[in-house]
C-alpha cells in the first residue's frame, strides 16, 4: 500500500515534469528560431519590400506573446528541477549547474534584446533596429547548447566521481564541470535539437499561412511568408535525418538499454531486424513488419554488428519499450514524411505556382502539424528511453524525486494552468491575425483605457475599436 | 573571504537587482490593482504597460539567475529550501506564470472585457508572487529550514517572520513602483496623474516605514540570530535604509519625483543587502553555513568567470536598454504610424 503511493507520487512528479517540458520546448523552438526567421523578412523589408517590412512587424508582435509565454514556463522548469527532483539536485547541482548558469546569462541577453527590439519599432535608427534580433539568434544557439548539455550530460554523464558519504548518501567528487558539458552525448543531440527547432518553426509558420492561401488570400505577404518559414524547414528536415542517425549509431555503446527498446529488439543478435511498427506483448514482438538485417544496419553501420536486446539487462533497468520503439518510429516517419512535403514543394515550384496547388497547400499544413508530433516523439524517445535512470546508470528516478506527498495536486494545477495559458495565448493570436486581416492594429488603446487622454502628449496611432 | 563567499556575494548581487527591479515590476502589478475602474484607471494602466513592457522579461531573469546561482554553488541548500517550501515555491511558479503571460495577452486582447480579465489576473499574480517569495525569505530568516530538508510542509513557512516578509515583500515592491512610476508620468508630461500618484507613494512608503520598524519586534523574538547580525554588522545598513527611506518621502512629499525615485533604491537595496549581512555567514540560519553547503571547487570557479563573463554582456546590454526607455522619444507608446500600414 505504502509503495503503491510512493510509486503514484512518483509518476505524478514524472507527469508534471513531462507535462511542462512538452509545453515549454515548442516554445523553446519559437524563441531560438523565429528571430531568424524574422530577420530575413525585416531585412528584405529594410531593402525595399513594404511588405515584408510589414510582415516582420506583425512576427515581432506574434514572438511577443509566444517569447512571454516561453519565458514564464521555463521559469516553472527551474523551479520544478528542485520541488520534483531535489535527490538528483543535491548530490549534481554543482555538477551540472554551470551550463545551466550560463544559459541564464544567454537568456538575459536574449531577454533585453528582446525588449529592445520589439519596443525598438520606429524609435530605433533602421539598421540598429535590424541588428538587435542578432544578439537574440546568437543567445538562442548558445541557450539550446547549454540545455542540451545538461540533457546530454544525464545520458552519458560524466565529469565527476561517485562516492558514498557518512549517511550513506550519494555524493559527486572531483567535479569537473567542462568535463559534464563536454560529454559524450552532447554534439550530436545538440546539433538535432538546434535543427529541430528550426524544422518546426518553418514549418508551424509556414503552415498558418497555407491556411491563409487554402481560404483564399493569395497577397504577396503569404506567399513570402510561407516560402521564407517554408525554406528554413526544409534545410532542416534534409539535414535532421543525417544527425539523427549519427545520435543514434551512439547508442550501442553509450546508452545501449535505450536503443534496444528503441529497435524493439528483444535479444541481443547480429543481423538484427527493423521491425516498422509492432509491440512487445509479454516478452514477443507481435504485429510490425520485420525486414531482415536492417537493423543492425542503421544502428550498427555493418549487418554483422550485434544489436544490443532488451534480454541484456535486468528487468528493473529496462525503459518501457513500446512507448520508446512507437514514438521514435513515429519521429522517424514524421521526418521522412515532411521531407517529402518539402520536396513536392520546390519541385512544384519549378514548374508552376505551387500556391495553387490545393493539395500540396494542405500538406504544407499537415507538415505543420507533423513538425510539432516529430518534436514531442523525438523528445518522448530520448527521455523515456533512458528510464529508469534520470542520471544514466548512475541515479534511478525514484531516488530523485522528492519525498513530499501530493504530487498529484501540483499535477492538476499544473495541467489547468497550461490548458487555460495555451487556450489564452491561441485565442490572443487568432484575434491578432483576425485584426490584421481587418486592417485595424492590434494594440488596445489602452489597457481597459479611455479611447485616447486629451491632454496626453501621445498622438494615438491605434484604431482598434475600445 | 573564502571562495563559497564571493559566489555567495555574486548570487546576492542577484537577489538585490531582482528586489530591486522585479520588485518594481510587481509592484506596477500592484498599482494596475488599485488604479480604479476603466475611464480613471486608464492613463496609469497605460503608463504601466509603458514602463514594465520592455523590461520585465529582463528584470524577471534575475530569479532565473538566483535560482541556477544557488543550486550551482549551494547545491544541498537547494534542495533542503525546495523539499521543505514546496507550496509557498509552487505558488510562487504559478505566479509567475499568471503574471508574465497575462500581461502580454491583455497588451493584444481583442476587447475591453478580455483585457480586464488579463488585467485582473496580472495584477492579483504580481500581488502574489513577492508575498509568498517574502514568505519563503522570513522561513529562511528565522531559522525554520532544516539542513537535511523536508521540514514541515506548512509550519516552515507560516511562522510571524514569514507573514512580516511576505507583508514587507508587497509593501517595499510597491512603494518602489510608486516612486517609479510617479517619474515615468511625470516624464511623459501626465503632470496632474505624477501628483497623484506622488501622493499615493507617500502613503504607501509611510506604511512601508512602519511595517518595518514593526519588524524589530517580530525579529527580536522569531528570528533571533537574524537579529542579533543586524544589531552588530548589519546595524549601519539599517540606518542607511531608514534614512534614504524619509529622504524618499521627504523627496515625494516636495514633488522632486527622479530624487524621491533614488531614495526608494537605496532604501530597498540597503534593507536586503542588511539581511545577508545579517544572517552571514549562515545561509540556512542556524542550519547550514554558506561554507557547509558548498559545492565543487571548480564549479564555484566557473560561476566567478561565468558572472564575470555576464559583466561583459548580459550587464551592458541592461544598462542599454534602461537608457533606451528612459529617453523621451521611448516614452510615447507608438511613435509616427508606420508607412505600410
Amino acid at each position: 500500500m505504502f509503495g503503491l503511493l510512493a510509486l503514484d507520487e512518483l509518476v505524478a512528479a514524472r507527469y508534471q515534469m513531462a507535462l511542462s517540458l512538452g509545453f515549454h520546448i515548442v516554445l523553446s523552438c519559437f524563441g531560438v528560431a523565429f528571430p531568424t526567421l524574422i530577420y530575413v523578412v525585416h531585412r528584405r523589408g529594410l531593402n525595399g519590400d513594404d511588405a515584408a517590412l510589414t510582415l516582420a512587424r506583425k512576427w515581432s508582435k506574434v514572438a511577443a506573446v509566444l517569447f512571454a509565454v516561453g519565458a514564464v514556463s521555463g521559469t516553472i522548469l527551474s523551479f520544478e528541477m528542485g520541488l520534483l527532483w531535489p535527490g538528483m539536485m543535491e548530490t549534481f547541482g554543482d555538477v551540472i549547474g554551470l551550463p545551466f548558469a550560463l544559459e541564464g546569462i544567454a537568456f538575459f541577453v536574449e531577454a533585453v534584446f528582446i525588449g529592445i527590439y520589439l519596443f525598438g519599432w520606429d524609435r530605433l535608427p533602421p539598421k540598429v533596429h535590424l541588428r538587435t534580433l542578432i544578439p537574440i539568434i546568437a543567445s538562442g544557439l548558445v541557450g539550446t547548447f547549454c540545455i542540451l548539455a545538461v540533457n546530454t550530460w544525464m545520458n552519458a554523464p560524466s565529469g565527476f566521481r561517485l562516492t558514498t558519504d557518512t549517511s550513506g548518501g550519494l555524493r559527486a567528487t572531483d567535479v569537473d564541470p567542462l568535463a559534464a558539458i563536454f560529454n559524450r552525448a552532447l554534439w550530436p543531440q545538440f546539433i538535432h535539437m538546434f535543427v529541430a527547432t528550426y524544422l518546426v518553426t518553418g514549418f508551424v509558420v509556414a503552415a498558418v499561412y497555407a491556411v491563409g492561401i487554402l481560404r483564399g488570400r493569395r497577397d504577396h505577404a503569404h506567399h513570402l511568408g510561407f516560402t521564407v518559414a517554408f525554406a528554413f524547414a526544409t534545410v532542416a528536415a534534409l539535414v535532421q535525418p543525417v544527425i539523427g542517425h549519427v545520435a543514434g549509431m551512439r547508442l550501442a555503446t553509450d546508452q545501449p538499454s535505450k536503443l534496444a527498446a528503441m529497435e524493439l529488439a528483444v535479444e541481443t543478435e547480429t543481423h538484427s531486424p527493423l521491425i516498422i511498427g509492432g509491440v512487445l506483448i509479454d516478452g514477443e514482438v507481435r504485429g510490425g513488419i520485420e525486414i531482415p538485417s536492417v537493423g543492425s544496419l542503421l544502428a550498427r553501420a555493418s549487418t554483422d554488428r550485434a544489436v544490443p536486446g532488451l534480454t541484456e539487462f535486468p528487468v528493473e533497468d529496462r525503459p518501457p519499450a513500446n512507448v520508446v520503439h512507437l514514438s521514435f518510429q513515429t519521429m522517424v516517419g514524421s521526418g521522412f514524411a515532411m521531407i517529402g512535403i518539402a520536396l513536392w514543394f520546390w519541385w512544384k515550384r519549378r514548374r508552376s505556382d505551387p500556391f495553387d496547388s490545393r493539395w500540396l497547400m494542405r500538406a504544407a499544413v499537415v507538415a505543420g502539424g507533423l513538425s510539432l508530433v516529430a518534436l514531442e516523439a523525438g523528445w518522448v524517445t530520448t527521455e523515456v528511453g533512458r528510464q529508469p535512470w534520470i542520471v544514466y546508470r548512475v541515479m534511478r528516478v525514484e531516488d530523485a524525486v522528492t519525498e513530499n506527498s501530493g504530487i498529484w495536486i501540483s499535477l492538476a494545477a499544473i495541467v489547468v494552468i497550461y490548458t487555460a495559458m495555451g487556450v489564452a495565448a491561441a485565442t490572443v493570436l487568432r484575434s491578432m491575425a483576425r485584426r490584421w486581416r481587418e486592417n485595424t492594429d492590434v494594440d488596445l488603446p489602452t489597457p481597459y483605457g479611455p479611447p485616447a487622454p486629451k491632454h496626453s502628449a501621445v498622438p494615438s496611432t491605434t484604431k482598434a475599436p475600445p | 573571504m573564502s571562495l563559497s563567499d564571493v559566489v555567495a556575494v555574486l548570487l546576492f548581487v542577484g537577489v538585490v537587482a531582482y528586489a530591486l527591479f522585479g520588485g518594481a515590476d510587481f509592484g506596477s502589478g500592484v498599482w494596475d490593482l488599485l488604479a480604479g475602474g476603466d475611464e480613471s484607471g486608464g492613463m496609469l494602466r497605460a503608463q504601466i504597460d509603458r514602463s514594465i513592457g520592455p523590461v520585465w522579461e529582463a528584470n524577471h531573469v534575475w530569479l532565473i539567475y538566483i535560482l541556477v546561482f544557488t543550486w550551482t554553488a549551494f547545491p544541498t541548500a537547494f534542495s533542503a529550501l525546495m523539499s521543505t517550501l514546496f507550496v509557498p515555491f509552487l505558488l510562487v511558479g504559478f505566479g509567475i506564470v499568471l503574471r508574465g503571460a497575462t500581461f502580454a495577452f491583455r497588451k493584444f486582447s481583442a476587447t475591453l472585457g478580455e483585457a480586464r480579465l488579463y488585467g485582473v489576473l496580472f495584477a492579483s499574480s504580481s500581488l502574489i508572487t513577492p508575498f509568498f517569495l517574502g514568505m519563503i525569505a522570513g522561513a529562511v530568516a528565522s531559522g525554520r529550514v532544516p539542513a537535511e530538508g523536508y521540514g514541515d510542509r506548512w509550519t516552515s513557512w507560516t511562522g510571524p517572520t514569514s507573514w512580516l516578509g511576505g507583508a514587507l515583500a508587497v509593501l517595499t515592491c510597491t512603494f518602489l513602483a510608486g516612486t517609479f512610476l510617479t517619474a515615468d508620468l511625470a516624464r511623459a508630461g501626465h503632470d496632474d496623474m505624477a501628483a497623484t500618484m506622488g501622493r499615493r507613494a507617500l502613503v504607501a512608503g509611510a506604511i512601508t516605514g512602519a511595517v518595518a520598524l514593526a519588524a524589530v519586534f517580530v525579529l527580536e523574538r522569531d528570528a533571533e540570530s537574524l537579529a542579533d547580525g543586524l544589531h552588530g554588522r548589519g546595524a549601519a545598513l539599517i540606518v542607511v535604509s531608514a534614512v534614504a527611506g524619509l529622504f524618499s518621502l521627504w523627496r515625494l512629499h516636495a514633488g522632486r519625483w527622479a530624487r524621491a525615485r533614488v531614495g526608494a533604491v537605496i532604501a530597498v537595496a540597503a534593507i536586503v543587502i542588511g539581511w545577508g549581512v545579517g544572517q552571514y555567514p549562515d545561509l540556512l540560519v542556524d542550519e547550514m553555513t554558506l561554507a557547509e553547503a558548498a559545492g565543487a571547487r571548480s564549479t564555484l570557479i566557473g560561476l566567478i568567470i561565468v558572472f564575470g563573463f555576464a559583466s561583459v554582456t548580459a550587464v551592458p546590454a541592461m544598462l542599454w536598454l534602461f537608457v533606451l526607455v528612459n529617453r523621451p522619444e521611448w516614452a510615447p507608446e507608438t511613435g509616427p504610424p508606420a508607412k505600410s500600414e
